[in-house]
């Protein structure tokens, strides 16, 4: 359970143990334990309503567990602020597109890096240097940010002008601009069409290859069997299954959750060959 | 349609930003204002642009909570009193130099606003609007009965103007420069604040906290900084206030002027570098030529303030902003391309 | 002993018609999730409604304060379907600007009408109790019992009734209300009306125990929101329970640093919770 364990990239490794949240009388994440492998693409999956995007919540310090803990390269993160946990390296993107609508493109990217500058009110008012310095890196890095995000010359478009799917790409912007170990995309892919999946798949794929850990809420099953090489799924706010995509597949349990265990038993059956049949055909198209 | 209010009042400031980027309509503005007084021998047209400066710096300084950072600041004339008073205490009483006494009484007013934040940033925004509104009226009240300090009901009297290397600054003219140059360092600090990266901070925190949270804006102690630059601005124009009119009492510290500020503010265009100016200037001449309804302008200024909220958020500046919107989709330059403040 | 049974008298007095205040605010603040600046207006009306009512008119106290109810009740839900409906969507500030608007109008309405001098209110029962060696005026007795009947009634219809339990389930919840179907905007002209009719009552309790001026209405504001804060924005039992923490910290407090700053104690009182424990005494379900 020591960062030092895992052999490869120990500052990156986020650990979370018996992690949960009760709201009033809800619990909506409960006991959930394990960890995220640096430098691989991770899935979240589940069931409507299995408690994902308050995990993601949880991971990204948007909310506080009311049981459990969180570590982050062997740091204790799990009481530490919002903005401090992105400061250590974890950022996220959430679920309805939240960017801010009636600023640019390139203003979005800006304030994504304002977590690594310190210019404050004094340096505003002198216009010190290091005012001018981190204004001009500032610029820079959400120039990077918004290429990596494939929104390259588009930086003075108004932000709340553009599609869906360009809008989803100005948040993941936003978050690559704090330069992040781990970025959190909750449900992406979500109200855009087919072809746009497939460009937001291929530019997820290549941050992670760039190196970044990358972990996703999705729905689209297709985008996760493609992307993902770790999956964990959850369900009523708890992890029932973990493992490769393939291993995952076949899981009884995550086919329970996800048909609800009414199913006739040839139902079922009939549903896992056809999940380890789509599997296979895909696996034979990811090697490609 | 709350997104085409927030859109037009927060890209008011992209408008106002290309008129800024070029220095000059303002330097123009300086220039004619600096003529003024040269040109129109009039005392009493001094008076009136002096107080519509004076009171600009108090709308400047609730423009930065208010049109930057989205926080109503109802405790903004009670500042503006504390440095008043801070600057007639210390010049009557103490016998200080107004040029120690001034900033002194800034100083004074951005740490007790320190302080304030200190305790009303750690609870939700609404219970921030009653806390200071509370605050507001504790400072009157406590103005008011602190009859040793402050004159109490009686106020305080005689506070001299201050003189400037052996200029009386006191004469018509004299204060008019003064008071000149006080805006012109304020409107240029401020638009300095608007295009930093602590400004771009506060306009994401107003756009949305969470999402300024989540983008890792350490949104508290952004909260702090404005506040110390809001409550300091007010003193500014509090302590300009006292020397001129000479006389203090604790009414114009109350929520009336807070409102009236307010009111200025919404008129001219919150968030907006032009707006504080404009809506003081428009609704002082207003004031002025109501002068014997003082007590009841707000019968008014209280539908004003509705029918602005409801129909016209973004006030003259927003209104100039959606002319120009209109006229340039109209030549056929796209309106999607927004200027960005020197990025 | 005398003094302390004497003040605990005024102070359950003065919590009962600060609980009807309160109660209308609470119940408001679950409809438009924002403080309502214009409440103190709504209470400050209802007093010189009932005052003008009783002296140009001489139309008895408790017909005066019945009319003031429904007249304010009436007024109230305007209010709503006029200001605040419109502005439902826009950010938080601007429905909070409007009330400022709306409570600074009535405050110099009430001085162009009435003049901005204070005004004495004469109660129906101008006797006095003798009992126990205390001294009880019949109003205060009148806002004991008054205040208990208006709760009661208030407590009937909000646990009992269809509407009323809506509007309960708004203010504690506004987002599992509509979730459960419950439409909001049409509740929302009746809990404002309900405030408006509560304010004029309390309003018209009190007055004949101090004065009715146009400033009555802001100190009230000061007083009534320190209690929602205190007791929990949305929170019924908490607006109760905090009207009488409050008004048992001014008349006991009123004691200790006079009369002149009794007002601002309950004020002093919430900026020392607020420090301790920002959330409030009272933590909300939402």
């Amino acid at each position: 359970m020591l960062a030092s364990d895992h052999p490869a990239r120990p500052d990156v490794l986020l650990e979370f143990d018996d992690l949960g949240i009760r709201f009033g009388g809800n619990q909506a994440v409960q006991g959930v334990t394990g960890r995220i492998t640096p430098g691989v693409i991770t899935a979240i999956i589940g069931p409507n309503g299995a408690g994902k995007s308050t995990f993601f919540n949880l991971i990204s310090g948007f909310y506080k567990p009311t049981s459990g803990r969180i570590l982050f390269g062997g740091q204790d993160i799990t009481k530490a602020p919002t903005h401090e946990v992105v400061r250590l390296g974890i950022a996220r993107t959430f679920q309805t597109t939240t960017i801010y609508k009636e600023l640019s493109v390139l203003e979005n990217a800006v304030l994504g890096h304002r977590v690594r500058t310190n210019s404050g009110l004094w340096d505003a008012l002198l216009g010190t240097g290091r005012e001018r310095r981190q204004r001009a890196a500032s610029t820079e890095a959400a120039h990077v940010a918004l290429a990596r995000a494939g929104l390259a010359g588009q930086e003075h478009t108004l932000a709340g002008n553009l599609t869906q799917e360009a809008q989803k790409r100005v948040s993941i912007a936003m978050a690559l601009a704090t330069e992040p170990k781990v970025l959190l995309l909750d449900e992406p892919a979500a109200g855009i069409n087919p072809e746009e999946t497939v460009n937001l798949t291929r530019t997820i794929r290549e941050l992670a290859a760039g190196g970044l850990t990358v972990v996703l809420i999705e729905h689209k099953m297709s985008m996760i069997m493609t992307l993902a090489d770790h999956i964990m799924v959850l369900h009523h706010g708890q992890k029932i299954a973990e493992g490769s995509p393939q291993q995952v597949s076949r899981d009884p349990a995550v086919i329970e959750a996800y048909l609800g265990g009414h199913a006739e038993p040839h139902v079922k059956q009939a549903a896992t060959e056809e999940l380890a049949a789509e599997q296979a055909q895909i696996q034979g198209g990811h090697h490609a | 349609m709350t997104n085409k209010l927030q859109q037009a009042a927060v890209s008011n400031t992209a408008a106002r930003r290309n008129v800024m980027q070029s220095g000059w309509p303002w330097l123009l503005v300086a220039v004619l204002a600096a003529l003024l007084p040269q040109v129109i021998h009039n005392t009493y047209i001094n008076d009136v642009a002096i107080n519509v400066m004076i009171w600009s710096v108090a709308a400047y300084g609730m423009n930065v909570m208010l049109g930057y950072a989205g926080l109503l600041p109802l405790a903004h004339a009670g500042f503006f009193g504390i440095g008043a008073y801070a600057v007639g205490i210390l010049t009557l009483k103490l016998g200080w130099n107004f040029w120690l006494a001034w900033p002194v009484g800034v100083l004074i007013c951005s740490l007790l606003g320190l302080l304030l934040g200190l305790i009303a940033f750690r609870t939700r925004d609404d219970v921030f609007a009653i806390l200071t509104l509370g605050i507001g009226v504790i400072i009157t009240q406590v103005i008011n009965k602190w009859d040793a300090l402050t004159g109490g009901n009686d106020g305080l009297n005689g506070v001299q103007p201050p003189q400037f290397f052996g200029i009386d600054m006191g004469k018509s003219a004299h204060f008019y420069y003064l008071t000149l140059v006080t805006l012109a360092v304020v409107i240029f600090l401020v638009a300095r604040v608007r295009n930093s990266l602590f400004g771009r901070s506060l306009i994401a925190i107003r756009g949305g906290e969470d999402l300024a949270r989540s983008a890792g804006i350490n949104v508290y102690t952004h909260k702090l900084r404005v506040m110390m630059l809001s409550t300091g601005l007010a003193g500014l124009a509090g302590g300009l206030y006292a020397v001129y009119i000479g006389f203090l009492g604790a009414a114009v510290t109350g929520p009336a002027t807070t409102f009236t500020i307010l009111l200025y503010l919404l008129v001219g265009g919150v968030g907006t570098l032009t707006g504080p100016l404009l809506g003081t200037l428009i609704i002082r001449v207003l004031q002025q030529s109501i002068q014997g309804l003082q007590d009841y302008q707000y019968i008014v200024f209280g539908p004003l303030l509705v029918v602005l909220v409801m129909f016209f958020p973004a006030g003259l500046a927003g209104i100039w902003t959606r002319v120009q919107a209109a006229r340039s989709a109209r030549i056929g330059q796209g309106s999607k391309e927004v200027q960005d403040a020197g990025v | 002993m005398i003094l302390f049974l004497q003040q605990f008298i005024n102070a359950l007095s003065l919590g009962g018609a600060y609980s009807l205040v309160a109660l209308g605010l609470t119940l408001v603040y679950g409809v438009m999730r924002i403080p309502n600046f214009a409440h103190g207006g709504l209470y400050m009306v209802g007093a010189y409604l009932t005052w003008a009512l009783l002296s140009t008119l001489g139309v008895p106290y408790f017909f005066a304060l019945g009319i003031s109810a429904v007249v304010m009740a009436l007024f109230a839900a305007l209010l709503e379907r006029v200001v605040f409906y419109p502005l439902r969507a826009a950010p938080h500030i601007h429905p909070m600007i409007a009330a400022i608007g709306v409570l600074f109008f009535l405050e110099a309405g009430v001085q162009l009408i009435w003049g901005p001098d204070f005004k004495p209110m004469s109660s129906p029962f101008g006797g006095v109790i003798q009992a126990a060696g205390l001294t009880i005026t019949g109003q205060r007795v009148l806002i004991i019992a008054a205040s208990v009947v208006v709760m009661g009634v208030l407590y009937y219809f909000l646990k009992r009734t269809l509407v009323g339990s809506t509007i309960e389930a708004m203010a504690q919840n506004r987002e599992g209300a509509r979730l459960v179907g419950i439409n909001v905007n049409r509740v929302a002209a009746l809990t404002f009306g309900i405030s408006g009719a509560l304010a004029a009552i309390a309003a018209s309790l009190i007055a004949p125990t101090s004065l009715v001026s146009p400033s009555m209405g802001e100190v009230m504001n000061l007083k009534v929101f320190a209690i929602i804060v205190l007791g929990g924005m949305g929170s019924v039992p908490g607006a109760i329970v905090g009207a009488f923490l409050l008004a048992f910290a001014e008349t006991f407090g009123g004691v200790l640093v006079g009369t002149d700053f009794a007002d601002v104690v309950g004020f002093a009182l919430l900026v020392i919770v607020l420090v301790i424990k920002p959330q409030g005494l009272f933590r909300r379900t939402t």
